[in-house]
């Protein structure tokens, strides 16, 4: 059983491919720009038109967003949405899980379509979900352990004298 | 869930207050706002009711500074307190890496105190989280009013200890922040407990408010060390 919560982390090469995923979806989608964030709110990347909002803020109510409608499905009686859909006038915002870890959001407006956006990010999601269970599985072989804290603690003591 | 990126050199974890309602989670949280730098802190969410009682959740990200070349980000969220929040209260500890539990001094708040500390331990362990074992920091809020209780009523009723089994943990550990005190020692019958750590605080007017952040960051990054 955990203690807690596992910690994870990409590398850049990580970084580097789940950015090229996405550069090729927002390509093929024309959606203007796509946001990573992992389930517990942060932010992992973002790629295409750079954001004009607050991303931090965003992926913190994403996650929120998302969680509080997993409870709603199951309220119903369905395991999870596996996608969510928000249309406004000009901007929509599509949302899909990625391995129950991440979430991608896009945003696009009417230089595209729904059904174009949902058909690609079948794909992307498939994709992200091989990077990502590599990632994860890393994580908690502890081969690849985040080793960038170990033997800090005197840097830390420090940081909070 | 502590998150790493090698890419843009940071160490993002999630830091949660808990406690009842009404019992100062976020005052912390507003006053952590108005001390740090603008540019050292992001924007303060609040999902909150007409009446300012927290109805999903308060977030605050704040860059603590710098180790070993990564920028350690804390993203700090408040729980709803009233009780009829349970399932949004348990949201928000999905993938949480450090607790602060912000206990109500008042006397007749002693009860919710309980059923709130409760109500964390439940949470914790339905996502298989050992709370014991975790960055968990207390906090006795409200010490400014004449009906707060004294803090060894406290100590007893939300922070016993719980039992140390492993042997070699079984060694007292002077708590740093209250002189002749312990964090960890054997009780009169003979067993070893743990218990928290804890700070008084008043957090409208802000005292102990970052002893309290700065005592479960440390602990957070220490437990990734
Ligand atoms: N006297 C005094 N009042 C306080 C203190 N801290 C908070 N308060 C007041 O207590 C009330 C509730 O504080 P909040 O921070 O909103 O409480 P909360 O824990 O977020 O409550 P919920 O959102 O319902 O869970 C406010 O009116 C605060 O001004 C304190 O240290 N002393
Ligand atoms: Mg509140």
């Amino acid at each position: 059983m955990p203690v807690g919560a596992t910690s994870w982390s990409f590398t850049e090469d990580d970084f580097g491919a789940i950015n090229r995923l996405l550069q090729r979806f927002l390509y093929d989608s024309n959606a203007r720009c796509a946001l990573l964030v992992d389930r517990s709110g942060q932010l992992v990347t973002t790629v295409g038109e750079k954001p004009n909002f607050d991303a931090t803020a965003f992926a913190t109510l994403t996650a929120a967003d998302f969680s509080a409608n997993d409870q709603l499905a199951k309220l119903i009686g369905e395991t999870d949405f596996n996608t969510l859909f928000h249309q406004g006038e000009r901007e929509s915002m599509l949302l899909a899980d990625v391995v129950r870890r991440v979430i991608l959001v896009v945003l696009f407006d009417n230089r595209t379509t729904l059904g174009l956006v949902r058909l690609k990010m079948r794909q992307t999601v498939e994709d992200l979900s091989k990077v990502f269970d590599e990632v994860f599985s890393r994580g908690q072989s502890g081969a690849g352990k985040p080793n960038v804290l170990a033997d800090a603690d005197d840097e830390i003591d420090r940081l909070f004298q | 869930m502590s998150m790493i990126n090698y890419a843009s050199r940071e160490i993002n974890c999630k830091i949660v207050y808990y406690g009842p309602g009404l019992g100062g989670k976020t005052t912390n949280l507003e006053h952590v706002y108005g001390k740090v730098s603008p540019s050292t802190r992001g924007k303060l969410i609040s999902l909150a009711t007409e009446t300012e009682r927290t109805l999903f959740f308060d977030f605050l990200p704040v860059d603590l500074g710098t180790i070993r070349g990564f920028k350690t980000r804390f993203h700090l969220y408040t729980v709803p307190g009233q009780v009829y929040y349970n399932a949004s209260r348990k949201l928000i500890l999905k993938g949480v890496d450090g607790i602060v539990f912000v206990a109500d001094s008042q006397m007749e708040r002693m009860e919710a105190n309980q059923e709130s500390m409760q109500n964390l331990y439940d949470n914790m362990a339905e996502y298989g989280y050992d709370l014991t074992k975790m960055p968990f920091v207390i906090q006795y809020n409200k010490r400014d009013l004449p009906n707060a209780a004294p803090v060894r009523d406290l100590q007893a009723q939300l922070n016993p200890g719980w039992e140390v089994s492993d042997g070699a943990r079984q060694r007292i550990a002077p708590d740093p922040f209250h002189a002749g005190e312990n964090l960890v020692e054997q009780i009169p019958s003979g067993e070893w407990v743990e218990r928290a750590t804890y700070f008084e605080a008043v957090a409208v007017s802000g005292d102990g408010v970052f002893d309290t952040l700065k005592a479960v960051s440390k602990l957070v990054l220490k437990s990734l060390a």
